[in-house]
């Protein structure tokens, strides 16, 4: 099938697209998008968080055809032309990238939370990102990043 | 393979009748597993996510007209005075990627004794609603399982919506599993209190071929609260309650936990879910 959908605010049409397989094979391999990464493609480890029309999915639990018309922003979208968005700049500055494999979905998953609930609480934090595995076992400084950008997000006025 | 993605009900029952082999994607959090794994290669694929009337719930008064595809974190934002059991439940689904997509619909669908829904579904008397081209019926939710991943319908029909009746009392919903998150159950169990008719609804997940009722604890239930003082649930009716609600279960030995594990820990927090429930149906009546 043809697959037209806007990615990061950019238009994109597809061909030959199976409609069966998911949209996370559609980022990596079909549009050069591996910041998505690819793990257990089965929703259990958050590895492949993106939004689809605005809400929190994992990219490899939806089917390239139900994606048809919709907007989907990946990690890539976030940072800016000179500066990371502040949630990357976060995880940077606390230490939170280990190997860095889960780190794309878990910025996904904590600009989320954010734009949710500005000052979230350990427990919401916990809860928010419960679908996010690292195996470098990196929860404390990835909690450390999510209250920073929180503080900065404030200050900022973003919210 | 087929795809197809209908706008309109109407539409998605035609090909239903037309494409009776064909699966059902809506939140895909089931069927993607299926698929990414090649455990499933359907001929045709049915994806309900564009039929607007399927992600809506209404208020009937009485009960809430539950639409099939809306996402569990929905029901647990929305309903969670209305059907507090259910949405316990589906707090506790997956993960919050897992809850924005998934809904009661795909759970029913893939009819697994572990899924979340179920016990609350059971302990609420719900009914499932399921249409064709040849019209519509609603199946008791006490008839709906018929094994593992085996439900009442038929190939040519699609579930639209579940009705189930609102909180007439306390509700409650217990998981055992290794984490709060990402977890299918090793067992669960939910429980509903109905003051007005002064009886007990109990479901148990994971714990038999399919979701099951226990009877006998809900009798146990209904004659032994004080219905007139509401009086606290006693360590002793605690303990016989989750005996009883044990005894219902058909565990089996598996992958996340044995049988006998099952029936102790279905005890454990059977009995807990009851004295809470209770709790809370005191609470509503004192306000």
């Amino acid at each position: 099938m043809r697959l037209t959908c806007t990615v990061n605010g950019k238009v994109e049409t597809i061909d030959d697209v199976w409609p069966g397989e998911s949209l996370l094979y559609v980022l990596r391999e079909r549009m050069g998008l591996p910041g998505a990464k690819n793990a257990c493609e089965q929703g259990e480890c958050g590895s492949c968080s993106v939004h689809l029309d605005g809400i929190l999915v994992c990219a490899c639990l939806v089917a390239a055809g139900q994606v048809e018309g919709a907007e989907i922003k990946t990690v890539e979208g976030l940072a800016g032309a000179t500066d990371l968005h502040p949630v990357q700049q976060a995880y940077l500055d606390a230490g939170a990238v280990q190997c860095g494999f889960c780190t794309p979905g878990l910025i996904v998953a904590t600009v989320d939370l954010l734009e949710k609930n500005a000052d979230p609480s350990d427990s919401e934090i916990r809860e928010a990102l419960a679908g996010n595995l690292c195996r470098c076992t990196g929860y404390s400084k990835i909690l450390d990043a999510v209250r920073l950008a929180a503080v900065r997000l404030e200050g900022a006025g973003k919210h | 393979m087929e795809f197809f993605r209908p706008a309109t009900l109407i539409d998605a029952l035609a090909l239903k009748s037309t494409h009776p082999t064909a699966l059902c994607i809506n939140g895909g959090t089931d069927v993607m597993v299926e698929l990414n794994f090649d455990r499933k290669r359907p001929e045709t694929l049915l994806d309900l996510s564009a039929i607007s009337e399927l992600s809506e719930w209404s208020d009937q008064g009485d009960s809430i007209l539950l639409g099939a595809g809306v996402p569990y974190t929905r029901i647990y934002q929305e309903l969670a005075k209305e059907l507090p059991g259910l949405a316990m439940a589906s707090r506790t689904v997956g993960s919050l990627q897992i809850r924005n997509k998934g809904g009661v619909g795909g759970n029913l669908g893939s009819a697994s004794p572990a899924g979340d829904a179920h016990p609350p579904l059971l302990a609420s008397g719900a009914a499932v609603n399921v249409a064709s081209v040849n019209g519509t019926r609603a199946i008791d939710i006490n008839e709906f399982f018929l094994g593992p991943k085996k439900n009442a319908m038929n190939s040519d029909e699609i579930i639209t919506s579940v009705l189930i009746p609102k909180a007439r009392g306390g509700q409650q919903y217990s998981k055992i599993g290794t984490r709060n998150a990402m977890v299918i159950a090793v067992c669960s169990f939910g429980i509903a209190i109905d003051a007005n008719n002064k009886s007990v609804g109990t479901g148990i997940g994971s714990a038999g071929p399919t979701p099951l009722r226990a009877h006998e604890a809900e009798s146990y239930a209904a004659t032994h609260l004080d219905w007139v003082n509401g009086s606290t649930v006693t360590p002793e009716m605690m303990k016989e309650f989750g005996a009883l609600v044990a005894a219902a279960s058909r565990p089996i030995d598996d992958v996340r936990g044995t049988a006998a594990y099952r029936r102790h820990s279905l005890a454990v927090i059977s009995g807990r879910c009851l004295k809470w429930a209770w709790t809370s149906t005191q609470d509503m009546r004192s306000k």
